[in-house]
């Protein structure tokens, strides 16, 4: 009976999780993250879940029903220019605003800042990056390459012994997002059993499609104050949809590449152009000459031949 | 009389107030990360003042933005040298400072047995003073 009305006074406590989501702020991260990151739709629901978890348990915790701190390590797989690093720096910050992570900065790291070049040399270094990242999320990227299977004096082993032990006992003071290539990844995560079961998180970059690049291109070109003419965008679309189809495309990173190559060719035309007076539209517009001029149309391949564009 | 009971070595910052707990120790730190002070770990078994150099535990820990990495370095000192003083100090590279800006004393040795006045006669009645820790007594390493 005496049970029976303490679970009634436990309900009888009202909790305004509107009033605890405006208070934490969190609303203008993942309004930030929607407007400014386009498509990856699992990849923010699975943020907004974590935000709701952290949240439900911030509130939790305050009435007294505390269930332990969630684990929040994350792997991030995916092709490659589909936004796993822009991802984690938002992730750094969202998991600060919801207080998990007392400082919010992100320390970005590969297998050379962890792997040392001789015995004894890793796990001072790997130590150091941890102690870094302490407060706040270490990013591993390309964490593939921290274990190579072909050389078993390789000190990568060791590294990843270390980070394991941080992941468990430290779960408080850092998160440790992975980041790889999915197929790579798969292959670490089987030689690695150990990592894959203190991940919790797997969140899966999926491909973009040509409306969501060109999209990211007109948001990149907005953020360095340019523009594409109605022609220009439609001859966009068109570069898009036929570099996909090629070699090395790397979604976004191709598109940057590509507006950084159009603002060249853009300079150029104004440069060489019989026009003297410009006018501030002039320089602000992409036409469709500048896209026009790739060699993806002239020759149908890539602009770079040596490496991915 | 006397004039320092349990004889506990006053060396440093707080060195006069009950011993620092951790959650104090990582507030300092705090302190000394947000100056942008570097950090480092140091112990030693020889409590003369003169002795300024202790012995550093692992290297100095630059560019941190969290005490927790450093609570932990301190933890793993303690558990090496359970029996030694471990100080923790920040450095305070700006030009013109280029030193110690923080030092404080975060582990002593059980028992300490305090310091000895040494008087010595020289020419012409004068006497010299010194002081002796009993503990260096013993070789190093069995002090405490």
């Amino acid at each position: 009976m005496a049970e029976q009305s303490k679970i009634l006074k436990a309900d009888e406590q009202f909790v305004d999780l509107d009033a605890e989501f405006r208070e934490s702020n969190i609303r203008e991260v993942l309004d930030k993250l929607d407007r400014e990151l386009i498509g990856l739709k699992p990849v923010k629901a699975r943020i907004h879940e974590i935000a709701a978890l952290l949240l439900v348990d911030r509130v939790r915790k305050r009435l007294g029903l505390s269930a332990g701190a969630p684990s929040l390590h994350m792997c991030f797989t995916g092709n490659p220019g589909t936004g796993k690093t822009t991802v984690a720096s938002r992730m750094s910050e969202i998991l600060h605003r919801l207080d998990y992570v007392r400082e919010g900065h992100l320390v970005s790291v590969t297998r050379d800042d962890l792997v040392g070049q001789y015995i004894g040399h890793t796990a001072p270094k790997t130590k150091e990056v941890i102690k870094r990242a302490m407060g706040g999320v270490l990013f591993i990227d390309e964490a593939y390459y921290l274990y190579k299977p072909e050389n078993e004096r390789d000190y990568g082993a060791e590294s990843i012994e270390i980070l394991l032990q941080t992941m468990e006992n430290n779960r408080d003071d850092l998160v440790v997002i992975l980041a790889g290539y999915k197929d790579r990844m798969d292959k670490f995560f089987q030689s690695n059993p150990g990592m894959r079961s203190r991940i919790a998180h797997h969140i899966d970059f999926p491909d973009y499609g040509v409306d969501e690049l060109v999209a990211i291109a007109k948001l990149m070109l907005a953020a360095q104050n340019y523009r594409f003419s109605p022609d220009g965008e439609k001859a966009f679309i068109e570069y898009i949809r036929l570099r996909m189809a090629q070699e090395f495309f790397a979604n976004a990173r191709s598109v940057r590449n590509a507006l950084d190559r159009a603002r060249l060719r853009q300079a150029n035309r104004l440069f060489t152009g019989g026009k003297k007076t410009l006018t501030n539209i002039d320089l602000m517009t992409i036409e469709a000459e500048d896209i026009r001029a790739s060699r993806v149309f002239l020759e149908g391949k890539p602009d770079t031949a040596t490496g991915p564009a | 009389m006397m004039t320092n009971p349990g004889n506990r070595l006053t060396q440093g910052q707080f060195s006069f107030l009950p011993p620092l707990t951790d959650k104090q120790i990582s507030a300092q730190i705090k302190y000394a990360l947000n100056n942008g002070w570097a950090i480092g770990v140091e112990y030693t078994d020889d409590p003369h003042p003169r002795d300024t150099y202790w012995e550093m535990y692992g290297n100095p820990m630059f560019d941190l933005k969290d005490p927790a990495g450093i609570l932990m370095e301190i933890n793993n000192c303690r558990k090496t040298f359970p029996n030694h003083y471990i100080r923790v100090t920040a450095f305070n590279s700006t030009r013109g400072f280029e030193s110690p800006t923080m030092s404080y004393i975060v582990n002593r040795p059980e028992k300490e047995p305090g310091f000895g006045l040494i008087r010595r006669e020289t020419a012409g009645r004068n006497i010299q003073y010194s002081i002796h820790s009993y503990a260096t007594d013993k070789p190093e390493g069995e002090r405490y």
